[in-house]
């Protein structure tokens, strides 16, 4: 069993305390370092000023208790559920607690923020050591108040409570114990005693959002600010010869056109005014090589699937387990499946947006970013400038799913700004963003089995891509370990496709093939599928240090999600079907349900269970889980982006499907109750999703869905 | 260019802007009312609804000059003190998770429920169809705008 990295980190190394001139007193931490183990400050805290800390705790002479937490919101609820865990260990009403977005401070970061799932994996035991020191402090200062010990203090709600009933509030204790040291050894609550972890708590941004409040980059104003929209190489791998913006520049509005590497930005007085600049120009683009065409990317997928080479690449193998080819020449019966994705473009609600003034004297940055520090290092690095002089400050994300790790449109913007001397905000449009690259890896998966004595006696997965591959640690995920012969190749085809990672990487079409090929296996084996996973993982070998997953936590959520859809006891009419998928450190199990109506699968009900360790918020790890299922089920069904000439071929919504509202099943949601610590839930639930539609598509209507987007196979085998 | 004097919220907003110019970015880049959200200005979203004399319409598509008198409400305008019933039952039952595409969630509700007073489910689900959520909070929405629906339906 994979151990996850260790957390023991000395407080003194992220932690200072002061007192504010209002009186209460501020607990500083650097959030970044916090959960980030490997990358301390240093130890001697007296050379630490404040500018190192960028979270806070303050509690006020009235004891209110103020979060100022540093972390970007991109829509999977850490903003509520990380401070939620300082909370609980500094033993305060969680309706004492006002949760803020702290300001950043980009040269005081010597990391950038954690990935989405594992934001609470990470901080689970920092920021409630931080919540415990803090609570420590106070309750020393309670006892030397009083003169008693502090073993005979409890705090419950704000208060410092001693044996014989007296209490203070935290307020009345904080001028002293702002004057105390940092303790080095706290004692961290026992889950039982747990009064907020583990509650629905609401997210904290709620009322700002449903009134309408300026929280997203796209939002974001100064005075005097101007506005710019680029037109990008409308194919990969063009080159920008030259244009013509004279009819550009007669809009009354538009201020500027200028020519930046092989792009062009209209700079003008509203966005609007710049998208009308962008259709008044025209361009002249060229290109040095064949200009790439999704057919051509298919066959040469294919290519390497057969152990072909293109370009120079092959497959190289990944992991290897037993003799492959003897144990494949003494099976009874082979089973091969190939299994497809195309390319997907993120589609955040809010696009790429960024606001840059940079100046003599400094660059001011602010956006919705996931990569601050990166950010602004290349800024600095593009305009030949100190770190030092990038002040970025990041704001609420209008979603993320992988998209704002890149940081092309931050460049973008503080290059023209560069430029132009002026702060500015870059916009992109709706084809902008769906065009300019960036996708999910477009994949192509063979599956083999070789079956002997109704088990799987050999297992070979082949993967070629355009992008990312199966790393190590994926080649370590089920069934690795499970089947005694067992090996991983992939292959990477080199593209001016630039991609990137996508919600669940990897994970989001290898669990969809991986949990196909397993139905078509179990179909062939004559055994049900779920009882076929259960040998599988009755199998493993415990032995097997690389194994990324646990055959007993996956075996706990095959059951209960098992128990809760009355697998196979379905209403007539309506079909299951089942999929399981650990990423992310979280153990996923779940069963579509699928009607046909006029000729059509109609997806009804989706049962999800999850191992996640303690579930810090349900409230909001439940919508994640639903997000996550719907999202997979909708990209499965709909998403798909072919190129012609290098060109993507669908810009906006008319011609991307997205799933709506009237698409979508009620998705029940479930947990294994457990005491280990949490691991992510913004993005293992989607994995599994695909193929729990697909194999209940094969259940009620016979058709096997090898390809995405389904809707397309669907509507060709029907034809 | 031209001047237009436009009723919003109940206040009338002067601007000078070019006639083609969508009442989106009127309301975003002229008038500082960002919660009305551009996300595809082709009409297919939804995230840029608004209320045009009561009826749920798409701010991307609509130009400043074809709004003439008619009265228009943002999600900054929708309740005084954000209780409306769809706003409410938004909070409750803690639907957003990015966000952005919720303020035009909530025009289409609020529109729609004035129109359709006792909905079935089938009902919300089409009435919803045209606001696409990526983060897919669709069970939430759905949701909140069956709760909100039965609590102007106990208070009318």
């Amino acid at each position: 069993m994979h151990t996850n990295k260790k957390n023991n980190v000395d407080r003194r190394s992220f932690m200072k305390t002061s007192l504010l001139a209002s009186g209460g007193i501020l607990f500083g931490f650097n959030l970044i370092k916090a959960v980030n183990p490997e990358s301390l400050l240093t130890d001697a805290v007296s050379n630490l000023n404040y500018q190192d800390f960028n979270a806070f705790i303050k509690i006020a002479l009235n004891g209110k208790v103020t979060i100022f937490s540093p972390n970007p919101e991109i829509g999977q609820g850490v903003k509520t559920s990380m401070p939620m865990l300082i909370a609980e260990e500094l033993d305060v009403a969680w309706k004492d607690v006002t949760v803020a977005q702290g300001k950043l401070d980009t040269k005081n970061y010597t990391r950038q923020v954690a990935g989405g799932s594992q934001s609470i994996r990470f901080a689970w035991l920092p920021l409630r050591q931080t919540g415990a020191t803090a609570r420590a402090m106070l309750v020393q200062a309670a006892a030397t108040k009083w003169g008693v010990s502090i073993a005979s203090c409890q705090t419950k709600n704000g208060f410092v409570i001693h044996s014989s009933g007296k209490k203070i509030g935290y307020g009345d204790l904080v001028v002293e114990a702002a004057k105390l040291e940092i303790p080095t050894n706290v004692t961290l609550k026992k889950t039982k005693d747990f009064n907020i972890i583990g509650q629905d708590i609401k997210n904290v941004d709620s009322s700002k959002i449903t009134e309408g409040k300026p929280l997203f980059g796209i939002d974001f104003k100064t005075p005097g600010m101007l506005y710019t929209s680029v037109i990008r190489p409308p194919a990969f791998g063009q080159k920008l010869l030259n244009f013509e913006s004279a009819e550009a520049k007669k809009i009354k509005g538009v201020i500027d056109v200028i020519r930046f590497g092989d792009k062009i930005a209209v700079i003008g007085e509203s966005t609007w005014l710049c998208f009308l600049g962008k259709k008044a120009i025209t361009a002249n683009w060229s290109s040095n090589s064949t200009l790439e065409n999704t057919e051509k990317q298919d066959e040469d997928l294919i290519t390497l699937l057969e152990g072909g080479s293109i370009k120079g690449v092959k497959l190289k193998t990944v992991r290897m387990d037993g003799d492959l080819e003897t144990a494949f020449s003494k099976v009874d019966r082979v089973i091969e499946r190939t299994y497809e994705a195309p390319f997907l473009p993120h589609n955040t609600m809010e696009p790429m947006n960024f606001y840059a003034n940079v100046t003599a004297d400094k660059i001011h940055l602010v956006g919705p970013i996931q990569t601050p520090e990166g950010s602004a290092n290349r800024v600095a690095k593009l305009l030949k400038r100190s770190p030092d002089e990038v002040l970025l400050e990041m704001t609420r994300m209008g979603g993320g799913f992988g998209r704002r790790l890149k940081n092309d449109f931050v460049l973008e913007v503080a290059e023209i700004s560069s430029i132009i001397q002026k702060p500015v905000k870059l916009i992109f449009s709706r084809e902008d963003d769906m065009t300019a690259g960036f996708y999910r890896p477009k994949v192509k998966y063979r599956f083999k089995a070789g079956l002997k004595n109704g088990k799987i006696a050999a297992y070979h997965i082949k993967e070629a891509a355009i992008g990312g591959n199966i790393n190590k640690s994926r080649a370590n995920f089920f069934p690795a370990g499970s089947v005694k012969n067992y090996k991983v190749e992939v292959a990477k085809l080199r593209s001016k496709v630039t991609t990137m990672a996508w919600r669940a990487p990897i994970s989001n079409f290898l669990g969809c093939a991986e949990q196909t090929f397993l139905d078509e296996v179990s179909e062939e084996l004559k055994i049900d599928p779920i009882q076929l996973r259960i040998d599988l993982l009755n199998a493993a070998d415990s032995s097997d240090n690389r194994m990324e997953y646990s055959p007993k936590r996956m075996l706990e959520v095959i059951k209960m999600v098992k128990e809760k859809s009355n697998w196979r006891n379905a209403p007539k009419g309506t079909f299951q079907g089942f999929s399981a998928y650990y990423s992310h450190n979280t153990h996923v199990a779940e069963i579509a349900e699928v009607v046909v109506k006029e000729g059509m699968p109609v997806v009804t009900k989706v049962y999800c269970v999850v191992d996640c360790g303690i579930v810090v918020n349900p409230l909001g790890a439940k919508n994640q889980m639903q997000g996550g299922v719907i999202d997979g089920i909708g990209h499965a069904m709909y998403g798909d982006l072919d190129l012609k000439n290098g060109t993507p071929q669908s810009s906006n919504y008319d011609r991307y499907r997205l799933i709506r509202m009237s698409e979508t099943p009620q998705v029940e949601t479930y947990f294994i109750d457990s005491d280990e610590a949490p691991t992510g839930l913004g993005e293992p639930t989607l994995p599994p999703a695909a193929a729990a539609v697909a194999n209940a598509i094969k259940a009620a209507m016979g058709i096997r869905l090898r390809k995405q987007p389904f809707i397309k196979n669907w509507e060709l085998n029907i034809s | 260019m031209g001047v237009f004097k436009l009723r919003i919220n109940n206040k009338i907003h002067t601007v000078d802007v070019d006639d083609s110019t969508p009442l989106l970015w009127v309301l975003r880049d002229s008038l500082d009312l960002v919660g009305t959200k551009y996300g595809c200005g082709i009409g297919q979203c939804g995230a840029c609804t608004v209320h045009l004399n009561g009826y749920a319409t798409r701010s991307c598509l609509l130009t400043v000059a074809m709004v003439g008198d008619s009265a228009i409400t943002t999600i900054e305008g929708l309740s005084e003190n954000n209780n409306h019933p769809v706003q409410e039952a938004w909070n409750k039952l803690d639907v957003a998770q990015c966000g952005y595409c919720q303020a035009g969630q909530i025009m289409t509700a609020s529109a729609f429920l004035e129109q359709n007073k006792n909905p079935s489910s089938e009902d919300v689900r089409m009435a919803m169809h045209g606001n696409i959520c990526r983060c897919a909070a669709y069970n939430r929405i759905e949701e909140a705008v069956v709760s909100a629906a039965e609590k102007m339906k106990s208070n009318s």
